[in-house]
């Protein structure tokens, strides 16, 4: 564990280290939360709920989701890849620790840092303009549980589609397919509550709402406990099959030159 | 202006040529994000479901707004999207090289990256736009025509002058390439919609200040014949080529100035 606490300091400083990029990172995620506030509030001057989410829910949804977008790492993580294409994956398969408990910790690292700087001036200035859904002191605390599960499946998740790269030369196809799909199932583009029954019942049956739409849905009260399995089993298969995956990697790595 | 033209024929050919010797590949990329693509529009087909109208607007016109702003955007992207790897050319030095070459820095950064893969999305939106143009049944005249082909280069125009101006900051802050995200990406995505849903203070900063209403919005109006829900002067709505050169104006200013500015970052 002290290992693991060490990398994962690592991966705090490694994102604290560009004070200049959060900054522009947060002024970006607040400008996307307006505009996307801006288009579902004008669904609501036709009706006043959708899909059980009334406009404060929906605003808080937008919020929230612009500030989670980066503890979970939405828009794609192609570390491991580049060093599956450089060769320096080598190096990392040689030490006494497994890569997916590496990443996992730096991940760990890095995720309470986008949490705090990334995540929690868009979601004031929102605050600030709207009028906003706020969780009590218990869904407050799942809340911030329900968002450690998020980024531990979403690191499964990544970790995958990173290690495609043993088999193919460029992983850009790779990634966007990976991208597309997860970014639009998992609520990120719009909530699930916004889709037509059969279109959720799909994106709810995917791992990808475990991403956002389930910590969003515990912030705004409306979860069953289930829901939180749910994560818990997201995270638990993803890692497994990562690790089944690296290990497949890892029997057909050919090391050329020294 | 021929001459660099000429040159810069050449230069992207070169890169075309290039990529096609992958041609199976190349193919594929293009294909994949005209598929991929799609599932950006439907989330106006989910916005639509919850919705008969957005504000004063339905489906198909929206549909239309989205299809012009896709394609301006992605033939944008097409012609200057790497401009996003430009804050890593000046952290390591390689802009420095520029420099000291006998063409203008901008002419080089724009030649240096041309990505046939990025048509896929512009395709997309031209099937977007097909669409839409058959179930929108627009009374065509020949002013109609005209906005409505004017109205894809101006926007071009626009995204890419929007993309230099704010790209120009990387002269200052090499890690703050995201800031310029919320400009063209963001730009992107505030022009698939009408202009009128947003509150005033969004409006003015990010469709007039910051042109992004003339990409497709105001085309929009004069093509399909609709009432201005704002009710803005009907002379913005042919505006668009005059609001380009003004902006490219604009970009070429703030790019001289941020090289005039511009420190080496080493290399």
């Amino acid at each position: 564990m002290r290992l693991e606490w060490e990398i994962a300091k690592r991966g705090w400083r490694r994102y604290a280290a560009y004070p200049l990029a959060t900054v522009a990172g947060m002024f970006t995620n607040t400008i996307f939360g307006f505009l996307q506030a801006y288009i579902l509030l004008a669904v609501y001057r036709h009706r006043t709920s959708v899909g059980g989410y009334d406009s404060h829910d929906t605003l808080t949804y937008v919020w929230l989701v612009q500030a989670l977008l980066m503890t979970v790492y939405a828009f794609g993580w192609q570390e491991l890849a580049l060093r599956v294409r450089d060769g320096s994956i080598t190096s990392d398969l040689s030490r006494p620790l497994n890569a997916q408990r590496y990443w996992l910790a730096f991940d760990l690292g890095r995720a309470p840092y986008h949490f705090v700087f990334r995540g929690i001036v868009p979601f004031v200035v929102g605050a600030l303009v709207f009028r906003l859904h706020y969780p009590n002191p218990i869904d407050g605390v799942v809340f911030l549980v329900s968002v450690l599960l998020a980024v531990v499946a979403s690191l499964g998740f990544r970790f995958l589609y990173n290690l495609t790269a043993f088999w193919v030369l460029d992983v850009r196809g790779v990634m966007m397919v990976a991208l597309t799909i997860s970014l639009f199932f998992s609520g990120m583009i719009m909530p699930l509550t916004f889709f037509p029954t059969w279109l959720r019942e799909l994106a709810r049956a995917l791992p990808f709402a475990s991403f956002l739409q389930t910590p969003v849905d515990v912030w705004l009260g409306q979860y069953h406990a289930w829901e939180l399995g749910l994560q818990v089993l997201w995270a638990a298969v993803l890692l497994a099959l990562g690790q089944v995956v690296l290990r497949r990697a890892t029997q057909r790595v050919v090391v050329q030159g020294g | 202006m021929v001459d660099a033209a000429f040159l810069w024929g050449r230069l992207v050919g070169a890169q075309i040529r290039s990529q096609a010797q992958y041609r199976v590949s190349l193919v594929l990329e293009i294909l994949g994000a005209f598929l991929l693509s799609f599932i950006d529009f439907l989330a106006i087909v989910v916005i639509f479901h919850n919705t008969p109208r957005l504000a004063e607007w339905d489906v198909q016109e929206v549909a239309f707004l989205y299809a012009l702003s896709s394609i301006s955007f992605a033939l944008t992207d097409l012609l200057i999207g790497h401009l996003d790897q430009f804050p890593q050319k000046i952290r390591d030095g390689n802009f420095d090289i520029m420099l000291v070459r006998p063409r203008g820095t901008l002419f080089q950064v724009l030649g240096s990256d041309f990505q046939m893969r990025r048509l896929g999305k512009a395709f997309q939106g031209a099937a977007v736009l097909a669409y839409a143009l058959t179930v929108l049944h627009v009374h065509w005249t020949i002013a109609r025509v005209a906005v409505l082909l004017i109205s894809v280069p101006a926007g071009v125009v626009i995204f890419a002058s929007v993309w230099v101006v704010f790209g120009c900051m990387a002269f200052w802050t090499t890690d703050g390439g995201e800031f310029t995200n919320a400009f063209t990406y963001g730009g992107n995505f505030l022009a698939q919609y009408p202009i009128d849903i947003y509150s005033a203070w969004l409006r003015r900063f990010l469709a007039y200040a910051v042109p992004l209403a003339f990409v497709c919005y105001f085309p929009a109006l004069f093509v399909l014949g609709k009432h201005d829900p704002l009710g803005l002067p009907r002379a913005l709505q042919v505006a668009s080529p005059s609001v380009a050169i003004v902006t490219t104006l604009v970009a070429g200013c703030a790019w001289r100035f941020a090289v005039r500015h511009c420190r080496s970052a080493g290399g």
